[in-house]
C-alpha cells in the first residue's frame, strides 16, 4: 500500500528594484520583512535538523562542504504552517505539508497572496520613484534560472533507483500539461550562442537540465533530485524533492502537475508503474518535448518503440486507471484523486486533438495563444521585445499588470479559501499544530521548522516537541487537546502519543 | 473550496477567438510600455 502523498510547493520568486541600484538579496529581505512589518510576532526557522547535502544514494555533501547557513537573511514561519524566507536572492515561499493536490493548489495561492501583499507593504515604504516587482516564473531569458520545487512523502523500502528511472519518464512527459511556455531558448554559460530567439517553447525549466540524476539544484541540474532530507522519520520515509518541473499561474496546471505527480508516485511504490515505459535519454528528451510545441517530437524509448509526450502520458494514464480500481487512490486522497485522473485523461486528449481547447487550462497554451495573437495584431518578428515582455509580464505579481490573470484561466479556489489560508493551516497534518501554537502563542514559540517546534516554557527552559510524522498533529488529533491548554506549559503537561 | 467539473472545462475554440480580441486589447493596455528596456532589464540571479 503506497505511503500518503503528503505534499508541498516551494516558490524562488524573480524580483526587480526599479528606481534604484539596490541588489537582490537586500530587495528580497525588504519584501519579506514586509510581510513580518504587519504581523510582528512571526517566529525565526530552526535549522538544527537541515541537511541539504545528505543524498538519498547514501553519503553527504555536508561531509565535504561548508553547509550554506543563511544566518543574515530572512527566515519565518508563517500562522499557516509555511516557511517565508529569502533564498539564493529571491523570496521564496513553501507551503504548509499538505494532504491532497487540491490543498495544495489552494496554499501555493496563498503564497501568491502573500507576496502580494508584501509587494503592496514594501512598495508603500519606498520612494515614490522606486518600486519592487515579482514575477512568479522560473528564468530570466538571459540563462539564470530559479525553481519551484514539489516534495512528495515517499515510502523508504521502494528502491530510490527505481523511483527515479520510474518518475523521469512522467517529469519529461508531463510538461505537455504543466509547462508554463517561455518566448525563446537557453543554455547556461552560452547566452546568446545557443538561444534561438524564434522558438516558443512549452517550459521555462527543460533548457537548464543537464544529467539524469544527482544532488545539485543550482548548476548542472539533474531531471531527479537525489537531496535525502526527509524532514520526518528517516527509517520509513524519504521526501521526494522534485526541481523538474515549472511554477504555474493556472490553478488547474498545478492541480495536475502535483495530482498526477502524486498518483504516478503511488503506482511506483505499489509497483503497478508500467516498467517498460522508459526514456533512452531523459535530459535529451526534456528539451526535444519542450521545444515541440506542435507535440509531435519523437522520444526514443529503451525498448525500442518511439513515442511522442502524449503516446507516454496515454500510456501512463491507462496504467493509472488500472491502478485506481486495483489498488483504490486512498493515498492521494481518493475523492482528489478521482478528479486528478478523470482532468488528466481530458487535458491529453485535447491536447492531442487541439491544444488550443485547453487555452484555460495549460500555462503555455494560454500564453502561447497570447503571444501569438499580439504578433498577429501588430505585424511583429518573432524577435520583437514586446513578445518577451508578453512572456515576463505573464507572470507579474501585480494585479494591475499580471497576463495570466487576464488570460481567462480556470479557478478552483474560492477567493475566501485563499484568504483563509494566509493564516490558517491545513488541518490535516503536523502543519495544523505548527501554525496552530504559532497563532496561540506568539510569544512562546523561539523556533520551528518542519519536523519540530521549541516552546520557552517559564522555569523549565526549552523545550523541543518532535514532529516526526507527517499525518500526526492534525486538527483530529490535537484540536481538542490545544482548545483545553491555557498556555504551552499546561500543552505540554497534557502531551500524550498525539505524534 | 470548489471545482468545476471536468465536463465543462475545455471551452470551444470559437469563444476563446472571440475572447482573444478583448484581452488583446486588455494586453495592449496594460504591456509594459518600454518593451525592449524592461526585457534587457529583466536579469535575475540564479537561484535553485
Amino acid at each position: 500500500m503506497a505511503t500518503p502523498k503528503v505534499c508541498g510547493i516551494e516558490t524562488e520568486y524573480g524580483i526587480i528594484f526599479k528606481g534604484g541600484d539596490v541588489n537582490p538579496i537586500t530587495a528580497s529581505s525588504i519584501i519579506v520583512n514586509a510581510y513580518s512589518m504587519g504581523n510582528s510576532e512571526l517566529v525565526g526557522w530552526d535549522y538544527i535538523d537541515e541537511h541539504p547535502g545528505n543524498d538519498a544514494r547514501g553519503y553527504s555533501l555536508d561531509d565535504y562542504l561548508f553547509p550554506e547557513f543563511e544566518t543574515q537573511l530572512v527566515n519565518t514561519v508563517l500562522t499557516n504552517g509555511a516557511r517565508y524566507y529569502v533564498d539564493h536572492a529571491h523570496p521564496e515561499v513553501s507551503t504548509p505539508e499538505c494532504r491532497n493536490a487540491l490543498e495544495a493548489v489552494l496554499f501555493d495561492r496563498a503564497g501568491e497572496e502573500i507576496v502580494r501583499r508584501s509587494m503592496q507593504v514594501a512598495n508603500e515604504g519606498l520612494p515614490s520613484e522606486s518600486e519592487i516587482v515579482l514575477y512568479k516564473n522560473n528564468s530570466d531569458g538571459k540563462g539564470n534560472s530559479y525553481g519551484c520545487h514539489e516534495n512528495y512523502l515517499v515510502s523508504r523500502q521502494t528502491p530510490f533507483t527505481q523511483i527515479a528511472q520510474q518518475i523521469t519518464t512522467h517529469f519529461v512527459s508531463r510538461q505537455i500539461f504543466c509547462g508554463a511556455g517561455k518566448v525563446g531558448a537557453e543554455h547556461r554559460g552560452l547566452t546568446g550562442k545557443n538561444s534561438n530567439p524564434n522558438l516558443f517553447q512549452i517550459s521555462q525549466r527543460a533548457d537548464f537540465f543537464e544529467e539524469e540524476i544527482g544532488l545539485e539544484t543550482t548548476l548542472k541540474r539533474p531531471i531527479v533530485n537525489t537531496r535525502d532530507e526527509p524532514h520526518c522519520d528517516p527509517l520509513k520515509y524519504r521526501r521526494l524533492h522534485v526541481i523538474a518541473g515549472d511554477a504555474n499561474m493556472s490553478e488547474v496546471a498545478t492541480f495536475l502537475k502535483v495530482g498526477t505527480t502524486s498518483i504516478v508516485l503511488a503506482m511506483i511504490e505499489d509497483d503497478a508503474f508500467p516498467a517498460h515505459l522508459v526514456i533512452k535519454d531523459p535530459v535529451h528528451a526534456v528539451r526535444q518535448v519542450s521545444h515541440d510545441p506542435t507535440l509531435m517530437a519523437v522520444i526514443e524509448m529503451v525498448d525500442g518503440r518511439r513515442l511522442t509526450a502524449v503516446q507516454i502520458q496515454i500510456e501512463i494514464i491507462e496504467a493509472a486507471t488500472n491502478y485506481a480500481i486495483r489498488f483504490g487512490l486512498d493515498s492521494v486522497d481518493e475523492q482528489i484523486g478521482n478528479d486528478v485522473l478523470q482532468r488528466w485523461r481530458n487535458v491529453v486528449s485535447s491536447l492531442q486533438s487541439d491544444p488550443l481547447t485547453v487555452a484555460n487550462i495549460v500555462d503555455w497554451v494560454a500564453k502561447k495563444r497570447i503571444v501569438e495573437g499580439f504578433a498577429r495584431r501588430h505585424g511583429l518578428q518573432a524577435t520583437d521585445p514586446r513578445l518577451k515582455a508578453i512572456d515576463l509580464q505573464y507572470h507579474d505579481m501585480r494585479v494591475e499588470k499580471c497576463l495570466a490573470l487576464r488570460a481567462g484561466l480556470d479557478v478552483l479556489c474560492l477567493p475566501q479559501d485563499v484568504m483563509w489560508s494566509m493564516v490558517h493551516p491545513p488541518s490535516s497534518t503536523r502543519a495544523y499544530f505548527r501554525g496552530t501554537v504559532l497563532q496561540r502563542w506568539p510569544s512562546d514559540v523561539v523556533a520551528a521548522n518542519w519536523d519540530s517546534v521549541v516552546f520557552d516554557i517559564p522555569n523549565q527552559g526549552l523545550k523541543r516537541i518532535p514532529m516526526p510524522e507527517p499525518l500526526r498533529g492534525t486538527r483530529e488529533l490535537v484540536g481538542d487537546l490545544l482548545k483545553g491548554s491555557q498556555n504551552p506549559a499546561d500543552l505540554i503537561a497534557k502531551l500524550g502519543d498525539e505524534f | 473550496m470548489t471545482s468545476q467539473s471536468s465536463a465543462t472545462a475545455n471551452k470551444d475554440v470559437k469563444n476563446l477567438t472571440a475572447e482573444l480580441d478583448s484581452l488583446l486589447d486588455e494586453i495592449d493596455e496594460v504591456l509594459e510600455s518600454n518593451a525592449e528596456e524592461f526585457v534587457k532589464s529583466y536579469v535575475q540571479k540564479g537561484g535553485q
